[in-house]
């Protein structure tokens, strides 16, 4: 059978446009039976309770505080880490097979399942380093799994300052540490802050990496220290799912609802911080 | 008096050699225009003397450049202070997106001043060197990306002249600028004379002609010549000159 070009462009436009189409359906699905299932549950007393009954009732109060503690804990952590490494290599390495290696290594970080990355803090710091199952643990955890994240996206930021600025301000006899301070990062602020934040939303929803390393399964209170273990949403939400019989489904899909919310708001703040630079942003 | 001199200064990008053997001698306090066709080398040796082109990988010098005797690519030359003494003025007009206070006071302040009031009476001081201040005084808050690319360039002018340098290089400071705000800016050279030695690296023969009083002509990487710019362009003694500036070259 034979068409004509037009009408073979137009079966072509439609097949793109349906496999283009088919990527919002699911995003459309988990979100509307979220909203549907999820949002009878959320109450003033779901966000700010204890789970009473074994988890069967009662808030998710401790879950969300643990959370917060894992993502600040890990940026506190992986934000200076990061940007030191991402400043190193873009201002003062001399590119050789030292910084290819460096550069290399970042990639197959970015590449390493989560679970193999919760065994890895499971070995190195609750056994090796002996801070036991603590949110130190999980976070230091989280931390190296954002780190592939942040200094991808400061190394961006950085060489996005135009070189001209570094010239100015070097043939003024500022010195490179000083031109790299005072007008280089605060330049590159707005792309790390914007990676910083996209790190912490893609591990505030991990399971994996805290399941060996920090989740407690119940533990209705809060922390007290980093070295205390602490609830968790995504393990939480794994623990209602699968490990307690008798749970109402509204506890489940609220707790969904709630861990999808914040990584979706986390990602919300960063694409507000970036427009509002880009449209100050002169150069 | 020579406050600048290169003796016998080879510069290669790698294996390209762009400078070739270049003895230069600069007088204190004029203006010398080095000219000649793009590649020639001049921007070059105009970044050889302040040593931006460091930053530049693969970047090889042998030869001396002697500043007031003191040759800067002597092992262990403090660079800061090199550069504080031999301030650059790029092409295009580079202010930092900051507003036009806080960029003439970038220099200071990163050397150390911080007293607010010092710092106000510097951004007056030069900001009416470069004839700004009755323009901006009341926009000294303004952010200085919104200036005119000629406001600009003076106050990038301004900018280096507050840190104190003895040395301006130019790299050719008005081929963003239309042709009045050219003449100005030649205006602000002859004025800055007093007080700096200028070079200005230009492709604009007939900007050499007015504003400078030593001309060397480059081409591909040798100083050709370098005279009196009177005497270079009325009664060149290179076959090559003659043919670049009567225009039947480059």
């Amino acid at each position: 059978m034979k068409f004509k070009p037009q009408t073979k462009q137009k079966i072509a436009f439609i097949l793109l446009g349906i496999a283009a189409s088919i990527v919002i359906i699911p995003v459309i699905l988990i979100l509307a039976i979220l909203i549907q299932r999820g949002l009878p549950a959320i109450s003033w007393q779901f966000l700010t309770e204890m789970p009473r009954m074994g988890m069967r009732a009662g808030g998710i109060f401790p879950a969300i505080v643990g959370t917060l503690c894992l993502v600040f804990c890990a940026i506190s952590v992986a934000l200076p880490l990061g940007v030191l490494t991402a400043v190193y290599l873009v201002e003062y390495a001399k590119r050789n097979w030292w910084t290819r290696m460096i550069e290399i290594a970042i990639v197959n970080l970015a590449g390493v399942p989560s679970v193999v990355y919760g065994l890895f803090g499971l070995g190195l710091f609750v056994i090796f380093f002996q801070f036991g199952s603590s949110i130190l643990a999980g976070a230091l955890t989280l931390a190296i799994m954002e780190l592939p994240v942040i200094i991808t996206s400061s190394k961006e930021a950085l060489m996005s300052v135009p070189r001209s600025f570094r010239e100015a301000s070097l043939a003024l006899g500022v010195s490179r540490w000083q031109t790299i301070r005072h007008v280089v990062l605060p330049n590159a602020l707005p792309g790390i802050l914007t990676g910083a934040i996209l790190g912490i939303s893609r591990t505030a929803g991990e399971t994996a990496p805290i399941l060996f390393t920090v989740a407690a399964f119940y533990l209705p209170r809060l922390p007290k220290s980093i070295f205390d273990q602490c609830m968790a949403l995504p393990y939480h939400l794994y623990v209602l799912s699968t490990q307690v019989p008798n749970v109402k489904p509204a506890l489940q899909y609220g707790t969904a609802l709630v861990l999808v919310g914040m990584v979706f708001l986390l990602n919300l703040v960063a694409i507000i911080v970036r427009a509002r630079i880009r449209s100050k942003k002169q150069w | 008096m020579s406050k600048i001199e290169t003796k016998n200064l080879d510069l290669f990008y790698g294996t390209f050699q762009a400078l070739i053997d270049v003895d230069l001698v600069i007088k204190e306090k004029m203006i010398t225009a080095l000219i000649g066709p793009s590649g020639c080398g001049k921007s070059t040796l105009l970044r050889a003397l302040n040593r931006m082109n460091d930053l530049i990988d693969g970047v090889k010098v042998t030869g001396k450049v002697l500043i007031d005797g003191k040759n800067i690519y002597e092992p262990g030359t403090d660079l800061v202070e090199l550069r504080k003494k031999v301030g650059m003025v790029f092409q295009r007009p580079n202010p930092f997106p900051l507003s036009v206070f806080d960029n003439i006071a970038y220099g200071p302040r990163t050397h150390g001043l911080k007293d607010r009031g010092k710092l106000g009476e510097i951004v007056e001081r030069f900001l009416s060197r470069v004839q700004l201040w009755d323009v901006l005084k009341d926009r000294l808050e303004d952010s200085a990306l919104d200036l005119s690319l000629e406001q600009q360039q003076r106050l990038c002018i301004a900018r280096l002249v507050a840190v104190m340098p003895d040395v301006v290089l130019m790299d050719e400071p008005c081929s963003a600028l239309d042709p009045l705000a050219t003449q100005r800016i030649e205006e602000l050279m002859f004025e800055l004379k007093k007080d700096y030695t200028i070079l200005i690296v230009t492709h604009n023969m007939q900007q050499a002609a007015r504003v400078s009083d030593w001309t060397g002509f480059m081409l591909l990487g040798k100083l050709v010549e370098y005279g009196e710019t009177k005497q270079v362009f009325t009664n060149p003694q290179e076959k090559q000159t003659e043919e670049y500036i009567t225009g039947r070259y480059g």
